[in-house]
């Protein structure tokens, strides 16, 4: 059974309409890479999958369990589209670092939330905090960065906020990790130790859906690319199949614009 | 040699300390005001720059019905009523003097034939209408700051909460509000200065602030009180100043 199955997703904004029946599956641990030029649904897509919006239309299936159906309006309220929110992680292009908090508090913040919520956490305060703060410390490590836990974020380059805004949204555990451009708003030479960062994540079979405008990167980490243009999904398969034995023309001029571009 | 006119003041001979200890006294007043106008006008203009903010739009369902086609079906569409009259009443107290504002406070109800609640308050009264004049004043003033405050923070903050799964109460406590005070801290650094003088205006329902006072000494030919009340409001505004610096110094450890 695939981790997630998204089916026949519609969004409009006003009489704009951004996504036209987008449906693929995504195995557990498998990356999935979306490509695609500018403005033609990449980022909506993620963010429906977030609920920050909300499609018109389609079916969002996790683990075989329906968190999202058009035709059903039930369970939309705050709690439960919390809940849902959970299986599914974010970062961002821009990082959305809380600043006033540091790289250590930045990961820990809204596990400590969650937990406050939990039965236990009156009696077992200090070990469940604890834990979260040795997660935490794990996770910035594996990112690297324990020699900058304490650093608040405008002390850190782009590229470390970046591995920041990964381990907070590792923290809680998502099945999914979805990365909306996570290396477009950094410098070149900084590109790579995200993307590095990724890619160790991939090797560990975490289930990713990846929109990234680094091609190279998406041939080489993702099992499965999908390209989109105009809203809809005018090719996907394996990096092969969509790279080397590209189908359609128009995923063949957009590669093609990539290619002498870099 | 007999003493001077102006040292005779309600048939006791007048020093200077007797003097600044009266002055001392009513700038009681004028603090009084300044502290209980913050106490109430902060919360409250947090409250009123969320109904500036509202987003209800309960004719927005019509938007399909054809009623968008018209010019003012449009136009109703769209519209968002708590907004307009939050927006509506501000645009009233913002556009009016505040001196007005406190004139009509006090002396309104009775005209209106509302009864004299300032009244049974004894000499009370007058100070109470004062902050209240203040509070509503100031409330819509804060507002304004806040809702600059507010709207400038990203939305990618309050997105990044909403993905980590946190209520909207949690966000704006714990990721918006702070970064909200460190923007917001210049501007109120000067609205807190305009408000301590505006106190000064008080004087025009005979609350017995410092102007008061010093007008009285005037009354008996005594002319230097009045400038000397200056002192007492460049000795606070000097406190502010020291206080806003010290608050921006504590916020330095983040940028926004």
């Amino acid at each position: 059974m695939p981790i997630l199955e998204v089916q026949n997703i519609h969004k409009s904004f006003d009489s704009t309409e951004v996504l036209r029946d987008i449906s693929f599956s995504l195995e557990r641990g498998q990356a999935l890479a979306v490509i695609g030029s500018s403005g033609s649904g990449k980022t909506t897509l993620l963010r429906c999958l977030n609920f920050l919006e909300t499609p018109d239309g389609g079916k969002i299936i996790v683990n075989g369990e329906t968190l999202f159906d058009a035709d059903a309006p039930a369970g939309r309220n705050d709690a439960e589209t919390r809940a849902k929110r959970l299986h599914f992680g974010m970062v961002f292009q821009q990082f959305n670092l809380f600043p006033q908090y540091t790289a250590l508090e930045n990961v820990m913040l809204a596990s400590q939330l969650l937990a406050e919520q939990r039965p236990d956490y009156k009696q077992d305060r200090r070990a469940i905090l604890e834990g979260i703060e040795h997660h935490a410390i794990d996770l910035l490590d594996q990112m690297s960065l324990s020699g900058r836990m304490n650093h608040y974020p405008h002390q850190l380059s782009g590229g470390q906020q970046q591995r920041v805004a990964i381990a907070r949204a590792l923290a809680l555990k998502p099945d999914i990790l979805c990365f909306d451009e996570p290396t477009s708003a950094l410098d070149p030479e900084l590109t790579g130790e995200v993307l590095r960062v990724i890619r160790s994540l991939a090797d560990q079979h975490m289930t990713m859906i990846i929109v990234t405008h680094e091609m190279a990167f998406a041939r080489d980490v993702a099992d499965h690319v999908v390209f989109m243009d105009g809203g809809v999904i005018v090719e996907q398969g394996t990096p092969e199949q969509v790279f080397a034995d590209t189908q359609n023309e128009r995923t063949r001029s957009f590669l093609s614009r990539y290619a002498q571009n870099s | 040699m007999p003493l001077p006119r102006l040292a005779l003041f309600g048939g006791v001979t007048l020093n200077p300390s007797v003097v600044f200890s009266s002055l001392f006294q009513s700038f009681g007043i004028n603090c009084t005001i300044f502290f209980v106008t913050l106490l109430v006008a902060l919360p409250l203009g947090l409250i009123v720059s969320f109904g500036a903010m509202n987003k209800w739009e309960p004719f927005r369902r019509l938007r399909h019905a054809g009623v968008a086609s018209h010019k003012w079906g449009a136009a109703l569409v769209c519209l968002r009523p708590v907004a307009l009259v939050v927006k509506f009443l501000v645009w009233i107290i913002r556009g009016t003097p505040l001196m007005l504002q406190i004139i009509f406070i006090y002396y309104g109800p009775g005209l209106l034939h509302w009864g004299q609640p300032w009244n049974g308050m004894g000499v009370q009264g007058r100070v109470v209408a004062s902050c209240v004049a203040f509070i509503i004043n100031y409330a819509c003033y804060f507002s304004e700051i806040f809702r600059g405050g507010i709207q400038s923070i990203p939305r990618g903050q309050q997105e990044a909460g909403l993905v980590l799964g946190m209520t909207r109460r949690q966000i704006f406590f714990k990721v918006t509000l702070l970064q909200v005070v460190k923007r917001v801290l210049p501007p109120m650094g000067n609205e807190f200065m305009t408000l301590i003088k505006d106190t000064a205006l008080a004087n025009i329902i005979a609350s017995k602030e410092i102007i008061m006072m010093s007008k009285e000494f005037v009354n008996k030919g005594l002319i230097w009180p009045l400038f000397s009340t200056a002192i007492f409001f460049l000795l606070f505004c000097g406190i502010l100043t020291l206080l806003f610096g010290w608050l921006e110094k504590k916020m330095d450890y983040f940028k926004v």
